[in-house]
């Protein structure tokens, strides 16, 4: 969704960014122009969004549910109000890096200690979508990542690396996509996810599955790497991304904050990434 | 000979829906020793202990020599239909939108003479067998059946009105994927159901018997999760006034009891499907049930809890005591719904099972039950108009027990 301007054009003429703005009236001035475009990487959360699953003797994250507490009604005649419950890894969500083994003993490591500056972040934006279509256990492989590079450069560091799979528009048993041996969705493979952590020091993976490993990625070893890496080296993961589609290659700027939960290991998000409106493709 | 019931005509939408009318429902505290019988489907009068007499209607006092020494005993029907009347007109609001109406005395072999319904199929001098059965006020009444069964029986309007049988009735099976309620979509169809709603959670996940139940005629697989209020109120405005019979197959079964396990998680999920499940079915679907219980042939009748025979408090299984406590709370609430649901002439059906073969009493030692023998229990205690039907030798066993010293069966299950 493009904000749009705020006033009338007639009222002011344009002009162009004044050089002795600081850095971020100059980005006040360019949100209030209407020159940078916010694209809602959002899923909604609702009780039929897809849960992730398990084996069954595990512990389960609990799905999203709302229960009213009153809608201008005899509960609360002049307002409507809901509860909610839902894991932390519901929906579009943060993983952050106490929600796995190898990140649990980092300092800094979970949703009321990460530096606050880390929710605001550039990110890249590399499309296997094709890829993924032809065969949903696609893993983004090495070769991906330099064909990536050589078109736009190197991966900077501490950026977002966000995986454009169009997962996010496929049906939720598509989505899922489940079958007598698990899941089957898309993700990375053991040594793209160890070179983006090791050599690009990215800030972490955002993903249209349900997770940032692919569906099978128990097998992989070790199992669940993007899980393993990501977190151990202290990174992040965001999860249930939609409309990666409207995003550039670069040029994209992540808010992604989640709840300050107590020792929280992640936590359901409304994550937005701003454009350049010239850069934006047309919806 | 009874005439095959018809398919139910469509219903005219220009007519105004009847309200449900009950019949006189008052009994006092001595008769309800007949509701005991009539809910478990026995035959059982008030026998003297002290001189052998069986005496009706029920009282205090033996009428033969006066002890207060009675008991409810199982006895034979058998009798002879010695007068027969039709009642064409009653002051009666629930008889009179049903006239006429066949009443009749039978002597039974055993002594008193009794007035009960009549099955068109019995004539005055006829041999007959008494059967007790709940009316749509939850009271006990008697008709009086053929000696044997007569083809099309159970089609008989009157005692169609006393029982829940499944014949071109719309059946919601809350959850299809439970292993009862997937025996019960088999069941259901074989009884004659007209539709079989199965309520499939998570639909995104795969359903194994898509292709076989999208054979049976009058199956419609409908997204319903019992633990999501916005899916049971969605299901319900969409199906509600369509529902006959409900059957609540949704568990979650786990095992352990208090200590073993480390938080609640597991014992909310298990409040989550059991308790709140039932709450939100019976807020979304119990009104329109209830509102809809006099709806000509079309009109609801029954709903039905599946439950674990360790709901009775006294028979909790420790080694699944969170999820007896569930499906305690479930049982509890069952009580108050069948007294809610009461005054639309809904009747509360609870079918209560020892452990089931399926996957989560894996490491539990036979006899259990196959959930086909559940989902035909089902169906046969609609048949029946039972109320409590209990399935397998372990709720038999169970129930045996608790009638006889509830503290024996609570220590017994503990140790």
């Amino acid at each position: 969704m493009a904000s749009k301007p705020k006033g009338s054009s007639k009222e002011k003429p344009r002009e162009a960014p004044n050089p002795e703005e600081g850095p971020l009236l100059a980005f006040m001035s360019a949100m209030t122009r209407g020159d940078i475009r916010v694209v809602d990487l959002t899923q909604t959360l609702s009780p039929d969004f897809p849960a992730l699953v398990l084996p069954p003797e595990l512990g389960q994250c609990a799905p999203f549910r709302i229960e009213e507490v009153s809608r201008y009604d005899e509960r609360g005649p002049a307002w409507y109000w809901n509860n909610i419950s839902m894991s932390e890894h519901s929906g579009t969500h943060f993983d952050a890096p106490a929600h796995w083994i190898s990140g649990r003993d980092l300092p800094e490591n979970a949703t009321d200690s990460i530096p606050p500056a880390n929710f605001i972040a550039p990110a890249i934006v590399i499309d296997i979508s094709a890829k993924a279509a032809a065969n949903p256990d696609y893993e983004l492989s090495l070769a991906d990542i330099e064909t990536w590079e050589v078109a736009n450069g190197r991966i900077p560091a501490n950026n977002w690396v966000l995986l454009r799979t169009d997962w996010s528009k496929r049906s939720p048993a598509d989505y899922v996509n489940l079958r007598d041996d698990g899941a089957h969705t898309p993700g990375p493979s053991v040594a793209a996810i160890k070179f983006l952590v090791d050599q690009r020091k990215i800030l972490g993976l955002g993903v249209e599955t349900i997770g940032t490993d692919t569906g099978q990625a128990m097998h992989q070893s070790p199992p669940y790497p993007a899980h393993y890496f990501l977190h151990g080296a202290g990174r992040y993961g965001l999860q249930c991304l939609t409309n990666l589609d409207q995003l550039p290659p670069t040029g994209v700027l992540i808010l992604a904050a989640p709840l300050k939960i107590r020792q929280g290991s992640g936590s359901p998000l409304r994550v937005l990434a701003m454009i350049d409106k010239s850069s934006g493709k047309a919806r | 000979m009874t005439e095959p019931l018809a398919p139910p005509k469509r219903k005219n939408p220009l007519k105004r829906t009847q309200l449900p009318m009950l019949p006189q429902g008052i009994r006092s505290r001595t008769a309800h020793g007949l509701t005991l019988a009539a809910a478990e489907g026995r035959f059982a009068l008030p026998a003297c202990a002290a001189c052998g007499a069986i005496h009706y209607p029920p009282r205090d006092a033996c009428p033969k020599c006066l002890s207060a020494r009675i008991a409810f005993t199982d006895t034979s029907p058998s009798g002879r239909l010695a007068a027969a009347t039709t009642v064409r007109i009653s002051p009666d609001v629930y008889f009179r939108e049903r006239m006429p109406w066949r009443i009749g005395t039978v002597v039974l072999d055993v002594g008193p003479s009794i007035v009960a319904h009549l099955h068109g199929d019995v004539s005055e001098g006829d041999r007959v067998r008494l059967a007790l059965h709940l009316d749509k006020s939850g009271q006990a009444v008697m008709i009086a059946l053929p000696a044997k069964d007569t083809p099309n029986m159970a089609d008989d309007p009157q005692l169609r009105e006393l029982t829940l049988d499944p014949k071109h009735r719309r059946i919601l099976i809350s959850d299809g994927r439970s292993a009862v309620g997937a025996a019960a979509v088999r069941a259901f169809a074989e009884a004659g159901a007209s539709i079989i709603f199965v309520g499939i959670s998570e639909p995104w996940k795969p359903l194994p018997q898509r292709d076989a139940w999208s054979k049976i005629k009058g199956v419609e697989i409908m997204p319903l999760d019992v633990t999501d209020t916005d899916s049971v109120q969605d299901l319900a405005a969409e199906i509600g006034a369509k529902v006959d019979i409900l059957v609540n197959t949704a568990e979650h079964v786990r095992p352990g009891g208090l200590l073993e396990r480390r938080g609640v998680t597991l014992a909310r999920e298990e409040m989550e499907t059991g308790y709140l499940g039932l709450l939100r079915l019976a807020q979304s679907f119990g009104p329109v049930m209830k509102f809809r219980g006099a709806d000509g042939q079309n009109a609801a009748c029954a709903w039905v809890n599946v439950l674990s025979v360790h709901a009775h408090t006294s028979a909790t299984w420790p080694g699944f005591g969170a999820f007896s406590a569930a499906q305690a709370a479930m049982l509890s609430a069952s009580h108050s719904l069948r007294a809610e649901l009461r005054s639309g002439g809904i009747r509360v059906v609870n079918v209560f099972t020892g452990p089931l073969e399926t996957d989560w009493f894996q490491a539990v030692p036979p006899p259990k039950v196959a959930p086909k023998q559940v989902a035909d229990a089902v169906v046969s205690a609609l048949k029946r108009g039972t109320e409590d039907a209990y399935v397998g030798d372990v709720a038999e066993d169970i129930r045996a027990r608790l009638a006889v010293n509830p503290k024996a069966l609570e220590r017994e299950l503990g140790s």
